[in-house]
């Protein structure tokens, strides 16, 4: 506390130095990966607690200030601890300690150099994602910014010598810094000319911008931040780079790397731009919409597992986008408390979608380990051998089909209900809106339960698909506690919403001036507005299903007999059934692939009925790379291909461009 | 004084309701299949058969697959008690309902949500090509009902405001027989769902084994004895359910209102008249259409979805 001169961010920055010298031991130890394995990533997960536990701190605390003497001349790096950040370092430490656990276990049977370096990579990229969240200077924020991207290039890019990896990692690289640039512009618009030392948030924030330049600004930043977020139709890297990246990577990059984009719109809309306009916040809720159901629909027809969640955070990050366009739109027009419910939400469920994708992520890991494959048409069955990464996944996979009393239903309960209290805005076109909007957030929500009924069922139930299912196994202790760890903070973030909400209730305060209140009418009962309006109590919900089940389970066991045979499957009569009727991965999605044709590019072989050996290839690729992106890479190689008449390897041809230009130059001076 | 002795009364009857709804929910689905049998010019069963039925199933031996992992053991007792909590929580016949406070109408989509899931995936526990069949089209069927069943009760929380079903229903009551335009679409979208979700003609048949065309028959085929008798006790509960929700939101008069345990009796009259009248109307829908094929279905339900936003849109536009 202040009486022994300690705050947060003290902490805060012992613990990344930390994070740092473990990356170094780590590289260090290379030649006893099993210390690695067993030391540093447990210690890295410890200092996830800790740091954590800093960011609650941090919530109640006021802001912390930090001038580093590092950086450039006349701009040193300035950290700044407030609750926006706090709440996000609570999200990036729940998370990571989980993942960090995972990896104690996942990485084992990987070579001491490659982990060495690995280890680095991944503390370096941990390093860079809490920097992020304390920058307070567009230089340090920029340069952090960096460190998590390139950190996260290297970490994608670990099975190297498979060229599709590298290719995944380049297309990752090239919208990274495509947004970076974004963002830097942004900066540079809202610093407005004042010199060097208007870089810091603080001068930003003074800055008086006119409505042209504060949009300019905005738009970068939404471009710029929605390149890392994965908004459409710069969505594009995720489905290729998380499949390629180690299992905990993708957990870290979808959990929390998506987030820190997430943070970065909410503090440059909300902090540093003074007053927003009510078009941003359509033109986010329209964004956010699109992304939503974009991605939903394209996770429905995946085949391979890593693909199929990476879809799930694009759908994920609409979730929130539609938040955040709420937001501003109820923030512009005075309606406080919708705005604080909306922006409840938004932070209620990045938190959540930290907790439930890093637990599908890592869960993938495993699998993987147990079986080396992510195509999903070739596992089932897998409840058997791994019963407790099946009960653990499927913590997650309730939770993120948006199922009562978990946590994902907690932030979907909110969200609607910011919805249900929004007529009344006096702009009547956005009342239009608002309905049509609730109605594809609905849809959206159900489709991702399709989609994980699709993902549970095809890997972990019915009969193994393939021979070597039969020799997998469970996952390791350490993989399993950091398993245990996100599906715990799933069902506590369902179970406890009252006193997540009055935590976030501080950063709605910060943010937008005004919070829920004591909206919470008591700890039991999640009441937004009052409890006349809507109320929820998981924690009741789940204690009378409970009771219940529980009723029904000793009436039948006590009033009937328990006797169970067993015996083959029934199946209407039909004995020779056999694994391949199943429905695979592909057939699960086959009806909304057919209902949403229009929007896949289908690519299909069908073979003909006298084929001796049948083979059947069906891929639903994205028209938007076909349409968008193609283009682009064209032109750029043209473009190029031009540029190159200009390169002949001849010392006096450039001699002559050399004198021509400098001819050029004198005729104009 | 009288507010404590209020609150014990209001807890004693949530836990009558709760024994009402699941004794009577069987008897539902019987006068439905009697009505259809009079109307086929059968004599039928009697309404009484489906009890029979569940009393012959809870005596046998329980058979299950080699393969059938605990999940698939669990998972009627968890449909059992979503579907049973759900009947219990809509107020049909008095508004104090004080565990309606834990679950509002969003919840309670919610409920039925956990259900489907949970009985889809069991669906795919021993991988039988029927199982896994049954377990897509539901999925496909209920990403269409859902939403449009949340517009729904989004139409009626908005004319409400609030989304907890004792308000919803006493203001709907109070405004004594005021046609709301917005409702009037609910209820036609309020209808198609009711039909899709509970596995009727036109989206499917209820009656129908052995047939390509199954849904909900195709999910619980491994299921036998007891397990198969949860669920079907279930399938009571939430046909039961869905037809409560119907008569709350769009017949709610004559519903005691608070406090008022002097208007119970005629509210149970007023219910059990409803009842009958619905399930009769129920029986007459499915004898008069066909189905659909499955790939018809989805649009079937689309044009529930849009008919319910068109209901939450004319709402904003008309303020009614």
């Amino acid at each position: 506390m202040d009486a022994v001169g300690i705050s947060p961010l003290d902490v805060v920055g012992w613990l990344v130095q930390f994070w740092i010298v473990l990356g170094i031991v780590a590289l260090v130890l290379q030649r006893t990966p099993q210390l690695i394995n067993n030391v540093v990533f447990p210690l890295s997960a410890l200092t996830s607690l800790l740091l954590a536990a800093a960011g609650l701190w941090a919530l109640a605390a006021p802001p912390g200030i930090m001038v580093l003497p590092l950086g450039l001349p006349d701009l040193p790096f300035h950290l700044r601890l407030d609750p926006l950040s706090g709440f996000f370092l609570i999200l990036l430490g729940g998370a990571s300690l989980g993942v960090s656990l995972f990896s104690a276990g996942y990485f084992r049977t990987m070579a001491g150099g490659t982990l060495g370096l690995l280890c680095l990579e991944y503390h370096l990229f941990l390093v860079g994602m809490t920097l992020v969240l304390l920058a307070d200077d567009a230089y340090m924020f920029m340069v952090a910014w960096e460190t998590m991207a390139l950190s996260s290039y290297f970490l994608v890019t670990t099975d190297h010598a498979i060229p599709d990896i590298r290719k995944a990692g380049y297309l990752y690289l090239l919208i990274a810094h495509v947004g970076a640039i974004a963002i830097l512009l942004s900066f540079g618009v809202m610093q407005g000319g004042h010199g060097i030392g208007a870089y810091t948030f603080d001068a930003m924030r003074g800055a008086q911008l006119s409505t042209f330049w504060s949009s300019a600004a905005f738009l970068l930043a939404l471009f710029g931040f929605g390149a890392k977020a994965g908004v459409l139709p710069l969505h594009v890297w995720l489905p290729e780079a998380h499949p390629a990246a180690p299992s905990p990577v993708s957990a870290l990059m979808s959990g929390v790397m998506l987030k820190t984009a997430i943070y970065g719109i909410l503090r440059v809309t909300f902090d540093l731009l003074g007053t927003q306009l009510w078009w941003w916040g359509v033109l986010v809720l329209a964004l956010g919409l699109l992304t939503a159901v974009f991605g939903v629909m394209f996770a429905a027809v995946q085949g391979d597992m890593k693909r199929l969640l990476a879809y799930s955070s694009i759908e994920n990050i609409g979730l929130l986008l539609v938040g955040i366009g709420l937001t501003i739109i109820f923030h512009v027009y005075g309606k406080n408390t919708l705005a604080a419910l909306s922006l409840t939400a938004t932070l209620y469920h990045s938190l959540n979608h930290a907790m439930f994708k890093s637990l599908l992520f890592v869960g993938t890991g495993a699998i993987l380990h147990a079986t080396g494959e992510r195509n999903m048409g070739r596992l089932g069955g897998l409840i058997h051998r791994m019963p407790w990464a099946a009960m653990l996944v499927l913590v997650g996979v309730l939770a993120i089909a948006g199922l009562p009393p978990l946590n994902g239903f907690v932030s979907e309960w909110l969200l609607l209900q910011a919805f249900l209290l929004s007529p009344g805005l006096p702009n009547s076109y956005i009342n239009m809106l608002v309905p049509v909007a609730a109605a594809v957030i609905a849809l959206a929500a159900a489709l991702a339960a399709y989609v994980m009924v699709k993902f549970y069922g095809v890997i972990f139930l019915g009969q193994p698909r393939e021979k070597v299912l039969e020799h997998a196994h469970d996952a390791g202790i350490w993989e399993r506690s950091g398993m245990v760890w996100l599906a715990l903070t799933c069902v506590a973030l369902g179970l406890a919403p009252v006193f997540v909400v009055q935590q976030i209730d501080l950063v709605s305060r910060m943010l937008i001036g005004s919070g829920l209140g004591n909206a919470a009418a008591n700890w039991v009962f999640l009441a937004p507005v009052d409890t006349e309006r809507a109320s929820y109590s998981p924690l009741y919900f789940l204690l009378a299903v409970l009771a219940v089940m529980l009723l029904t389970t000793v009436l039948v066991r006590r009033l009937y007999h328990g006797r169970v045979r067993r015996s083959p499957p029934w199946d209407c009569g039909f004995p020779a059934q056999t694994a391949r009727m199943q429905d695979t991965a592909e057939g699960f999605g086959q009806p909304i692939r057919r209902i949403f044709e229009p929007f896949f590019r289908i690519e299909r072989e069908v073979p003909s009925p006298f084929d001796t050996h049948p083979r059947y290839h069906g891929q639903s690729d994205d028209r938007l790379w076909y349409i968008l992106y193609l283009p682009v890479k064209q032109l750029t190689e043209r473009l190029s291909a031009l540029t190159s008449l200009l390169q002949h390897g001849r010392i006096h041809l450039y001699l002559t461009y050399t004198f021509a230009t400098l001819i050029v130059l004198l005729v104009f001076v | 004084m009288t507010e404590n002795a209020n609150l014990l009364f209001a807890i004693v009857f949530q836990l009558a309701q709760l024994l009402l709804v699941v004794l009577a929910a069987p008897l539902l689905t019987g006068w439905v299949n009697q009505c259809q049998a009079w109307l086929q010019n059968r004599s039928g069963a009697g309404v009484l058969q489906p009890y029979r039925v569940l009393r012959k199933l809870f005596h046998k031996d329980a058979v299950m697959a080699h393969n059938a992992s605990p999940l698939f053991r669990v998972t009627p007792y968890i449909v059992f008690g979503c579907m049973w909590l759900a009947a219990a929580i809509i107020p049909i016949i008095a508004v104090d309902l004080p565990f309606s406070l834990a679950a509002d109408v969003i919840a309670l989509v919610g409920v039925f949500a956990v259900a489907r899931v949970f009985l889809a995936l069991a669906a795919m526990d021993i991988g039988t090509a029927f199982g896994s069949l049954g377990a897509r089209r539901e999925m496909l069927v209920s990403f269409l009902a859902e939403p449009a069943l949340l517009m729904v009760f989004f139409t009626a929380s908005m004319i409400s405001h609030s989304t907890q079903l004792p308000r919803i229903v006493e203001t709907l009551a109070h405004h004594q027989f005021m046609l709301y335009p917005s409702l009037a679409f609910a209820g036609l979208a309020f209808l198609i769902v009711l039909l899709a979700e509970n596995a009727r003609i036109p989206v499917d048949n209820p009656s129908t084994h052995l047939e390509l065309t199954m849904i909900h028959e195709a999910m619980i085929l491994e299921y036998s004895a007891r397990h198969l008798a949860l669920i079907e006790w279930a399938s009571s509960l939430k046909l039961f359910a869905y037809i409560s929700i119907g008569i709350a939101l769009f017949l709610p008069h004559g519903i005691a209102e608070v406090d008022n345990w002097a208007g119970l009796p005629l509210a149970v009259v007023a219910l059990l008249v409803k009842l009958m009248l619905a399930g009769a109307a129920l029986a007459v829908f499915e004898i008069v259409s066909a189905k659909l094929r499955i790939f018809r279905a989805p649009e079937f339900l689309g044009t529930a979805f849009l008919l319910a936003v068109l209901g939450l849109l004319i709402h904003f536009l008309l303020g009614a």
